[in-house]
């Protein structure tokens, strides 16, 4: 383990774009924490935290100006792996018939500052959709291959986080170059920094750092204890595969359906989920057209459309679809479950509807 | 993935609504598109989308594809206005195809609805094609009526020349019908089913597939001797875009066609 | 005349009756034959028989004034055709035609429900057998209506 000091976090960030990098990290946008391209350390949230509650979230000033003092956002990494409109190929009507030419591939390199224990897990996730065994997808595999990631332990832990249910954190373990964990005293800041690979060690070498010390490590340790014991919720996760196979007429689906607006931000700020549609988007003289992919959302009527009729017209089958898709049928389909425990969708519901909470239901209506 | 393109080379009603395109290739190989029975293709109308047709052809036959549609959407209603010469994408093939080679040895009874026959073509061809590996050959086809009624020459033609049991019905008969009217289940009376010695191919509406399947179970058929081929929404074709997501099935690569024994348990839950 | 007993036995609808129940009945079958394109029954006729059919098929057609002759049912060996005759006003409601040479057990209706009156059991057993017939014809219709091939 190194010890670096809170600058030469600016320096990590320069090399990086120094070596080709598209530099990705967090910054206040609109009232939130969101993802977008860094060109120093002055880009990052420093100073703030945020409050998330069910169908709540407001940014707040913290008195340590901390770099990384604040939870999952809205956003998720998802949208430079998967970006939520992609144009795939284009077509030009010609003497005979039409020519297709694929989508003039940009595939950035980049280096994600920041990225949270459970949002790493949620790229491994996604690892397994976009390579199923029978096909991959040539962007997300491409840009894929090629990120540098520098992790972040989380210190804190957000009323809505339950990455310690799903068992996907705070501390990340595995899959990233380098892991930071930033400590802030009375008077000192500074992070400690593990290597996860040679390419991270690579980048380590031309920053200046010291071995840390015993008390150092300590803190780094206890900041996530911190976290791990800080949890907002928690989700029983015992047999719950079976559970919501075996629970698709409880009434508890009914009860949510009177809540639920079917607006699909849960879809949109979930990392995990990966549903696509494609458009096909022509011009006015009908000779040119495009196809482009977007995100789609299992929420949306169209979703389950077939000619002649729709297999899921009901909210409450679509919101059994989203939950028993994410947090059952996922095991099956990719051998684990579809949740990392960011809350995410349980701060963004406009209705506050609570992932967590409505497993426990059906477990309690269970015992009644 | 990215359409290939292919040429009309023909364009026939089959009924009202159903139509027939035949599709060649200049720009590949034939070979490029070969298919095993039960599978289906992507295709592409320029400039309005695709969608996913099950491939109607014989599978041994090597210079063109047919695939049979429905005209009941956007795209199909485009590809449905094509004409001789006419230039469209193809995807494919993709999905599992109807378990013909682990089949042989036994009775089939194939069990069909209305456009269903479509995607059981291929296997009739086959199956006829290797008559002697197969037992007792009998089809059960229902439609709404008899005008749309599906491939009725061939029906009949198999019928007189080949060693296959047909019986056709339909829901409603016009005056001129003098073919049998009512639903397909009721057919399974007349196959005389051997229930061990016998493997069951279905295709139709789910609905009707429901009831077939009910009907063959009573008549002594397990549930892992029936074969079905689901129909979801399917989009990309290759596990990606969740919209054919059936339970933890995507149907456009682990179906269409499955065994019922796989989703029996899912069959009967309303809005899956 | 031989015993139509054993004919009896072997239809699906007799399948598993008591076989005194079946003497009774065998007292008011006969056997009958149908060309292709026989009448069987005309629609409002006396329903006086019902026929357990044998081999070959018979269309149950109605008179549908100017859209002609309308085939609304086709049933065949191990079927039972008409069931008019255990209802008042024992009137047939269709026209009944064979479509092949049709071989068939014709029971007597008066008959039939007569021994049915002396013995309810026996009357019991007949109308659990009719009624599964009649929630088949019923399920039947019902899938027709749903018009289940039909799209958009």
């Amino acid at each position: 383990m190194k010890t670096i000091s809170k600058d030469s976090l600016d320096k990590i960030i320069g090399y990086l774009k120094y070596k080709g990098y598209k530099v990705i990290g967090p910054s206040v946008r609109d009232g939130a924490i969101i993802y977008d391209e860094i060109s120093c350390i002055e880009d990052l949230p420093a100073g703030w935290g945020d409050e998330q509650e069910a169908g709540h979230y407001r940014l707040r000033k913290r008195n340590d100006g901390a770099l990384f003092g604040y939870a999952a956002g809205p956003q998720s990494w998802k949208k430079f792996l998967f970006p939520g409109k992609l144009k795939l190929w284009e077509a030009e009507k010609n003497s005979k018939g039409f020519e297709i030419t694929p989508a003039n591939g940009q595939f950035p390199k980049y280096a994600f500052i920041g990225v949270r224990s459970c949002e790493l897990h949620a790229v491994f996730i996604q690892d397994k959709v976009f390579n199923n065994g029978m096909f991959s997808d040539t962007y997300y595999n491409k840009i894929r291959k090629n990120i540098f990631i520098a992790a972040v332990n989380c210190a804190e832990a957000g009323k809505t986080c339950f990455c310690v249910s799903m068992k996907t954190g705070p501390k990340a373990e595995e899959g990233y170059d380098i892991a930071l964990t930033e400590i802030i005293n009375q008077d000192e800041h500074y992070f400690v920094v593990d290597e996860g690979t040679p390419k991270g060690s690579e980048l380590m070498e031309q920053i200046e750092s010291l071995t840390s010390t015993e008390e150092q490590l300590a803190a780094a340790d206890d900041a996530l204890k911190n976290a791990e014991s800080n949890m907002g919720r928690t989700l029983e996760t015992d047999g719950i595969k079976s559970l919501l196979y075996k629970n698709h007429a409880n009434t508890v689906w009914d009860q949510i359906a009177k809540r639920c607006l079917s607006c699909a931000n849960c879809t949109m700020v979930c990392p995990t989920c990966f549903c696509s549609n494609v458009e096909d988007v022509t011009d006015l003289s009908g000779d040119h057209t495009e196809r482009w992919r977007t995100w789609d959302s299992c929420f949306n009527l169209d979703y389950s459309k077939v000619a002649g009729g729709n297999f899921r017209t009901s909210i409450k089958a679509r919101y059994r679809q989203w939950m028993t898709h994410k947090l059952a049928s996922w095991i099956d389909q990719f051998g684990i479950s579809g949740c990392v425990g960011c809350g995410r969708c349980i701060t963004w519901c406009p209705v506050g509807i609570d992932i967590t909470k409505e497993v426990s239901n059906i477990r309690k209506s269970l015992k009644n | 993935m990215i359409p290939r393109q292919v040429r009309v080379k023909k364009i026939f009603w089959e009924t009202e609504d159903v139509f027939t395109l035949e599709l060649v290739s200049e720009d590949y190989p034939m070979s490029e598109f070969y298919f095993r029975p039960g599978q289906f293709n992507m295709l592409y109308a320029f400039g309005v989308g695709e969608a996913a047709i099950s491939i109607s052809s014989d599978s041994a036959k090597k210079n063109s594809i047919l695939h049979s549609i429905h005209k009941v959407g956007y795209v199909t209603n485009a590809l449905s206005k094509l004409k001789k010469g006419d230039v469209i994408g193809i995807r494919g093939p993709f999905g599992k195809a109807w378990p013909l080679e682990e089949i042989k040895g036994y009775d089939i009874c194939i069990m069909a609805g209305g456009i269903g026959l479509a995607p059981l073509r291929p296997s009739i061809y086959y199956i006829l094609k290797h008559r002697k590996q197969y037992g007792k050959f009998t089809l059960l086809y229902g439609a709404r009526s008899p005008r749309d009624m599906l491939y009725p020459v061939e029906l009949e033609q198999w019928a007189k020349k080949h060693d296959i049991h047909i019986e056709t019905i339909v829901d409603r008969a016009d005056s001129m019908w003098r073919g049998q009217v009512g639903v397909v289940t009721e057919l399974i009376d007349y196959a005389e089913l051997d229930p061990e010695r016998t493997r069951s191919m279905v295709c139709g509406p789910e609905i009707m597939m429901k009831y077939s399947i009910d009907e063959l179970k009573k008549n002594g058929l397990n549930e892992d001797q029936i074969y079905l081929s689901l129909e979801r929404n399917m989009k990309c074709a290759l596990g990606f875009c969740g919209h054919c997501q059936y339970g933890p099935s995507f149907v456009c690569k682990e179906g269409p066609v499955f065994n019922f024994s796989k989703v029996k348990d899912i069959f009967e839950i309303r809005e899956l | 005349m031989e015993d139509l007993s054993g004919v009896l036995r072997n239809h699906p609808f007799i399948k598993d009756l008591d076989e005194n129940y079946l003497k009774q009945i065998t007292g008011c079958a006969s056997n009958v034959l149908y060309h292709e394109n026989d009448i069987i029954f005309s629609e409002g006729d006396e329903a006086v028989q019902f026929y357990l059919i044998r081999t070959g098929k018979v269309a149950l057609e109605i008179n549908g004034r100017e859209k002609g002759n309308v085939r609304i049912l086709t049933m065949g060996p191990g079927q039972i055709l008409g069931w008019s005759w255990i209802i008042s006003p024992y009137k047939w409601h269709f026209e009944a035609r064979a479509l092949e040479d049709v071989r068939a057990i014709a029971l007597d209706g008066e008959c039939l429900r007569n021994k049915c009156e002396e013995d309810p059991k026996l009357g019991y057993e007949m109308l659990k057998r009719f009624s599964h017939i009649l929630e088949q014809r019923l399920q039947s219709t019902r899938m027709q209506l749903l018009d289940v091939y039909k799209r958009g």
